[in-house]
């Protein structure tokens, strides 16, 4: 594949979402019913129908601030607490408030949530202060309800563009993107007053254990593409090292679902057949016990449902075989688990970034502002720690809202062209070759290398190392071979995964103590430090190279007394003592 | 380095019996997430043309003659 002269086509609109998943149509739909006038371009490097994270629906809420079970308050002080206090309070209250009135309007679109007999939502409790999960056992649809609220609205749809690029003003305001045709290659420069990033997790940035490249947790188009853009552009991102590691089916790598059966009676358990975690809310210090478990001798570790009642078992069957994951039914049935004789086997996951898990994200305030103006960030490549789905759809509301305001109040950028042209260049280089490394091959090296040096327990000796070994698969960039635009879209996903690797190591290098459970648990500084109580946010500094720096915790709009801020570090069942 | 072609098992499999593409369909392609379908212009019949699945399921949800199946990949199964 040699592409010698590119098309290039250029658009204008006022409003460009990157991402169709969860929150860029939320972000979309948002803009449009707060300005029904303003021209919103939903660009997506998939097909918006089935794209993102909850391609086939979700099972339930995570993170529901339903009024009679809990308050934003008492919310923003669960999340402050089992963040180990490193929230910006003040996007988790804007995500808490938003919460009961995003749910009423997704049930007014379409999404079903399980109500009891009176209508009123049926909530469980999964985490370990307070009630905040409701069920969607007929979650599948979720995203045929977005879609079709996209066109009601006549939000333009661009399928099968993969942004690449952020462009900027020369007041350094946001001026558009640009992005690469995944099936033609072919460029789409879009000016824009505002850009909503809504890219997702960067989910492959591990291997997972089975070393099938594409088995990960998250969407694996997931790749962490918003993350690299931030970067690039200059935007900081938030407490990198607190990555996302979840307890998952083996193999399988996805989620078993200790939500969707712990209110049913199922629990995480070890060899023995016992609990040995008091609360299965993913968390850092539970992913710790799980991995102490695992290294004690005492795994494998199981999902354990083969005490509960057939009807119990098969209402969970019918759960999760039919939504988010169905194809865990398929991976089961392979290996002879049915849950009403066997217990699921769980591991833990390869590591990535996520804040809609951890904490790991693009730095953003309540309105979903990142540091660069017109320039915004939802979903979980957004630093609102433990956002979800849920949150996900707030969050992109919020910032859908105030874009649109933004956009009234101000024109389009220019960009300079030169910025264009080297990108152009960037992208084109592993078409220009006939011979080189591959892109799954790049792939797989620097993924395995996150595994072998910048997994926790974190050493610093070994993370140093692996910044070696990326900066040595940073010289054989100049290799990377491309032959047509599929190969391409894996070439420039192998480019971002690499950033996000770098990423990883600076910002896990730089905090040093140990924080957040087994997220970040680093050998050569065990302990949590007060010193360290603030952010750290990673950017590309005036020279070009990657930088870190402390950010103060604004000072907490819901007080947590400091005997309430240890809850979440006693997770493991206390042994008894045998009595004398 | 000279570049070779590996061969792998499909974990998608497509019933060529019940595939519409020749009349147009290209529904099990563009739900994709990871755009590893695609449609093979001599027999007019959709394939799994990249070993890049995420056993997601859409295109054995989204098929309208039923004639996909997304088995779990042999790495992971």
């Amino acid at each position: 594949m040699s592409v010698t002269s590119p098309k290039v086509e250029i658009i204008e609109t006022d409003l460009l979402v990157i991402g169709g998943g969860t929150g860029g149509p939320m972000a979309a739909i948002k803009a449009k019913e707060a300005d029904p006038k303003l021209r919103v371009l939903l660009m997506e490097k998939a097909n918006v129908k089935r794209s993102g994270a909850i391609s086939m629906g979700m099972d339930g809420l995570n993170n529901a601030v339903v009024p009679g079970y809990a308050t934003p308050e008492q919310y923003v002080k669960e999340i402050t607490v089992a963040n180990d206090g490193i929230v910006n309070q003040k996007a988790v209250m804007a995500y808490a408030q938003g919460s009961f009135p995003m749910i009423q309007y997704l049930d007014k679109l379409g999404v079903k949530f399980e109500k009891d007999g009176s209508g009123e939502y049926n909530m469980r409790k999964v985490h370990h202060m307070g009630t905040y999960v409701l069920p969607m056992p007929e979650g599948h649809n979720v995203k045929k309800v977005l879609y079709r609220q996209l066109r009601r609205l006549q939000v333009a749809v661009t399928n099968r563009y993969m942004a690449t690029r952020l462009l900027k003003g020369p007041d350094g305001r946001i001026a558009g993107a640009i992005g690469v045709n995944t099936r033609t290659s072919e460029f789409l420069v879009i000016k824009a007053k505002a850009v909503v990033l809504a890219c997702g997790a960067a989910g492959r940035l591990g291997l997972p254990a089975s070393g099938y490249l594409f088995g990960t947790y998250e969407n694996a188009a997931n790749c962490g593409d918003g993350y690299a853009m931030a970067y690039h552009a200059g935007a900081q991102l938030a407490n990198l090292e607190c990555y996302q590691i979840n307890p998952l089916i083996k193999d399988y790598n996805g989620p078993s679902c200790a939500y969707v059966t712990g209110p049913f009676g199922g629990f995480t358990a070890n060899n023995k057949g016992e609990r040995f975690i008091e609360c299965d809310y993913w968390s850092g210090q539970m992913m710790l016990e799980f991995w102490r478990e695992l290294q004690g001798g005492n795994g494998p570790v199981f999902l354990k449902m083969d005490h509960l009642r057939e009807e119990t078992i098969s209402e969970i069957e019918t759960i999760l075989h039919s939504n988010e994951r169905p194809s865990r039914g398929r991976f089961h049935e392979r290996r002879g688990t049915n849950y009403r004789q066997r217990a699921v086997e769980m591991h833990i996951s390869e590591i990535g970034f996520c804040s809609g898990h951890s904490a790991s994200g693009v730095w953003v305030d309540e309105y979903a502002r990142t540091t660069i103006p017109g320039l915004y960030a939802v979903g979980d490549m957004a630093a609102v720690p433990h956002n979800y789905m849920l949150g996900a759809f707030v969050n992109g509301g919020i910032a859908g809202a105030d874009a649109a305001a933004y956009c009234a109040s101000t024109t389009l950028a220019n960009y300079d062209e030169s910025d264009f042209l080297t990108e152009q260049e960037r992208v084109l280089a592993p078409t220009r070759r006939e011979d080189g490394i591959t892109p799954n091959e790049m792939e797989f090296k620097t993924r395995r290398f996150v595994n072998d040096y910048l997994e926790p327990p974190k050493v610093t000796a070994k993370m140093e190392l692996g910044q070696r070994r990326f900066a040595e698969i940073r010289e054989d960039l100049g290799h990377l071979v491309a032959r047509d635009p599929h190969e391409l879209l894996r070439a420039l996903e192998t480019q971002t995964i690499l950033d996000c690797a770098d990423m990883a190591a600076h910002a896990s290098l730089y905090r040093t103590e140990s924080r957040w459970g087994f997220y970040h648990l680093r050998v050569d500084h065990p302990e949590t430090d007060p010193n360290w109580a603030c952010h750290t946010v990673l950017f590309k500094d005036e020279c070009g190279r990657m930088a870190s720096a402390k950010r103060e915790v604004d000072p907490f709009i819901v007080p947590v007394a400091d005997e309430e801020m240890s809850a979440y570090h006693q997770l493991r069942i206390k042994t008894p003592v045998a009595a004398e | 380095m000279p570049i070779i072609t590996q061969a792998k098992s499909a974990a998608v499999v497509i019933d060529d019996e019940k595939c519409i593409a020749e009349k147009g369909c290209r529904v099990c392609v563009d739900v994709c997430p990871l755009d590893i379908l695609a449609i093979d212009e001599t027999r007019q019949k959709a394939y799994m043309k990249y070993d890049e699945c995420w056993y997601c399921m859409p295109c054995e949800v989204d098929c309208p003659t039923n004639a996909v199946k997304v088995n779990i990949p042999y790495l992971l199964r």
